[in-house]
């Protein structure tokens, strides 16, 4: 498994910023076994960091490793959408959800 | 109250963009947020970047958020209005925020979100900036990177109420998808409710219109309806405020030689100084002649001219005027005398009428002329045709300069032009150039029609040209119909016995009432 390099900009400690780091973390543990490395950026604290890696929605996950890069927007409610977008996931999940977010489903 | 009263309710910000202020009433209504909507193409960057660029000029910090093209295409871009972006960048008097979408990067959405990442990014860039300027464009391409969804809507509406916090004047941009229909897509205006400025680029029989109009500023006035503007390559958007143009000219009663002598006389002794006159007649009549005698007349009396040409090149004014004993090329090395060639073709009415607007301000002429002012007709429609010389004419009478406009009639005998329906009302003199068809040859008659504040001839006059230029010469006696067309000669008894007639009632008139010396009259 390869390793996974992880950051995950919030803003402040709402519910929702404690809500996306509990699921990130969870989902990691379960999914990656200690394969990852996991940053928690307050955008607060860092608003130029959040202005160079244009970060427009918190919660936000960028996966910086392994390559592609990919974000994944939300408080990570929706397990299924992490592993998507973690490359843990089956290619048929994947165009499902491609197609129902073509399709504007409000999916938040 | 009047609305200079009113001004005062709601603090305008200058935007500086030429024109738009006349019609906002000053400018953008401070620390408000505006939407600024238009189909594609319709310049809303150019103006969003256009209004911090201004700022800029007057000592005021911007920032920029944008969220379709990249900061790299904008600063591109905007190279050719001479806005050097990231020299402002340097400076610390420009800001960019980044919310362009980065391709390759797929985005997935696991549950719920908010946009103050966004916020705290533009907080950030205004805190680091000192901004009190903002254009936010366009706020659509937030819908395409994340959806229309309820969370976007109520994120940018808490943004934009955030704007109002921190006290900058913004520009919100949208897009329409039609010139005429709903304010914005994705109903943005829904949320910034206040001001709303719309830009058109409409179609109108095969030309480009470029319109704006001020929908609403609420709580403070503005002028209603839509103003034509051009985008310049050297100003970037220019407003032609039209209705907004005050009737302030100043009135003279100097007098100025034609450069006809007879002319003049017919004129009871010339133009007046800051007067326009416009010179109609068909096709080889001898209005360009008349222009260039104009012109000389003026080089002679030591003024400074300036001439229009849309018609013929340089080279064959030159040649023409040589043929009438004028030397335009000594008098444009002297100074006194520029002569600019153009087709009407190379641009919109908006352009031609900025570029000529900057002539005037750089030459700084006593006299212009413009031959032909119809020539200008055929790249516009009526309308903007008719704003077109209501601008120019005003810019000109602003400046105490005289006029003289040339316009073609269409048909050769009689008849009028569009020019003439168009302008005839704002021009003080018209002089009429028509063909006098006469025992089958054609001669050529001039005639002064209007003539504000003076006397002048009634009379129909024959004239000649030769080497020398015009020579005006006898009244047409024997004929009628001329501004028709419709002639109707009338035999030498017939024309003295009406003549009679009309002597013999002055006499008597000037008998009964016993005035001295009215019976000599018309001896």
């Amino acid at each position: 498994m390869s390793f996974y390099l992880l950051k995950l900009y919030v803003t402040g400690q709402t519910p929702r910023s404690r809500r996306a780091i509990e699921n990130l973390r969870r989902i990691c543990d379960e999914e990656l076994r200690g394969q990852y490395e996991m940053h928690v950026i307050d955008v607060l604290d860092r608003p130029q960091l959040a202005e160079d890696e244009k970060i427009l929605a918190t919660p936000t996950v960028v996966k910086e490793l392994p390559m592609p890069m990919r974000r994944i927007i939300g408080d990570l409610s929706d397990a299924d959408k992490v592993l998507l977008g973690l490359d843990l996931q089956s290619c048929q999940l994947r165009s499902d959800t491609a197609t129902r977010k073509e399709e504007g489903v409000d999916l938040a | 109250m009047t609305w200079h009263n009113q001004r005062t309710a709601v603090a305008k910000l200058a935007t500086g963009v030429p024109g738009f202020d006349l019609i906002g009433y000053g400018g953008l209504p401070e620390g408000r947020s505006t939407l600024l909507s238009g189909t594609s193409g319709s310049a809303k960057t150019v103006f969003a970047c256009q209004f911090l660029a201004e700022g800029i000029r007057r000592g005021q910090t911007g920032v920029f958020v944008t969220f379709e093209e990249s900061p790299e295409a904008i600063r591109k871009n905007m190279e050719g209005f001479n806005w050097n972006i990231p020299a402002w960048e340097a400076e610390g008097k420009w800001a960019f925020v980044d919310v362009s979408p980065h391709p390759g990067q797929e985005t997935i959405v696991s549950g719920n979100y908010d946009l103050n990442a966004l916020l705290v990014r533009i907080e950030n860039a205004v805190r680091k900036t000192g901004a009190r300027r903002m254009s936010l464009d366009s706020l659509g391409g937030i819908f395409a990177q994340l959806g229309d969804s309820g969370t976007v809507r109520n994120e940018l509406f808490r943004i934009v109420s955030a704007l109002k916090k921190m006290g900058v004047t913004s520009i919100i941009t949208a897009e329409r998808t039609e010139e005429y229909g709903q304010v914005s897509r994705y109903g943005i205006e829904e949320f910034v409710t206040d001001n709303v400025i719309i830009l058109r680029n409409g179609l109108e029989q095969e030309k480009r219109r470029r319109t704006i109009e001020i929908l609403k500023f609420r709580g403070a006035p503005h002028q209603k309806g839509e103003y034509p503007f051009t985008v310049s390559p050297n100003q970037g958007v220019v407003v032609i405020p039209l209705s907004a143009i005050e009737l302030t000219q100043k009135s003279t009663d100097m007098r100025i030689r034609s450069g006809v002598p007879e002319l003049d006389r017919m004129c009871g002794g010339g133009f007046f100084r800051d007067s326009i006159v416009l010179l109609s007649g068909a096709t080889g009549t001898g209005k360009t002649l008349v222009t260039t005698s104009f012109i000389a007349g003026g080089v002679e009396s030591g003024e400074r001219c300036l001439l229009f040409a849309f018609e013929e090149s340089r080279d064959q004014l030159f040649r023409n005027a040589t043929g009438w004993g004028v030397d335009f090329e000594k008098m444009e090395e002297v100074g006194n005398l520029k002569v600019v060639c153009e087709y009407p073709e190379t641009g919109s009415l908006e352009d031609h009428l900025i570029a000529m607007k900057a002539v005037v301000d750089e030459f700084k002429p006593q006299r212009i002329a413009i031959d032909s002012l119809s020539a200008l007709e055929r790249v516009a429609t009526v309308k903007s045709f008719r704003e077109f010389a209501i601008g120019l004419t005003s810019y000109i009478k602003d400046k105490n300069v005289a006029g003289l406009f040339t316009a073609t009639s269409s048909s050769l005998l009689g008849g009028s032009s569009v020019t003439e329906t168009h302008i005839s009302t704002i021009t003080d003199t018209i002089i009429l150039l028509r063909y006098v068809e006469m025992h089958g040859e054609m001669r050529r008659g001039v005639t002064v029609l209007k003539m504000r504040g003076s006397t002048h001839e009634k009379n129909i006059r024959e004239f000649t040209i030769d080497g020398n230029g015009m020579h005006v010469g006898k009244p047409f006696r024997n004929i009628s119909g001329i501004l028709s067309g419709h002639f109707i000669h009338r035999p030498q008894d017939e024309m003295d016995r009406l003549r009679e007639m009309f002597k013999e009632d002055a006499d008597g008139v000037a008998q009964t009432l016993n005035i001295p010396g009215a019976g000599d009259r018309g001896r």
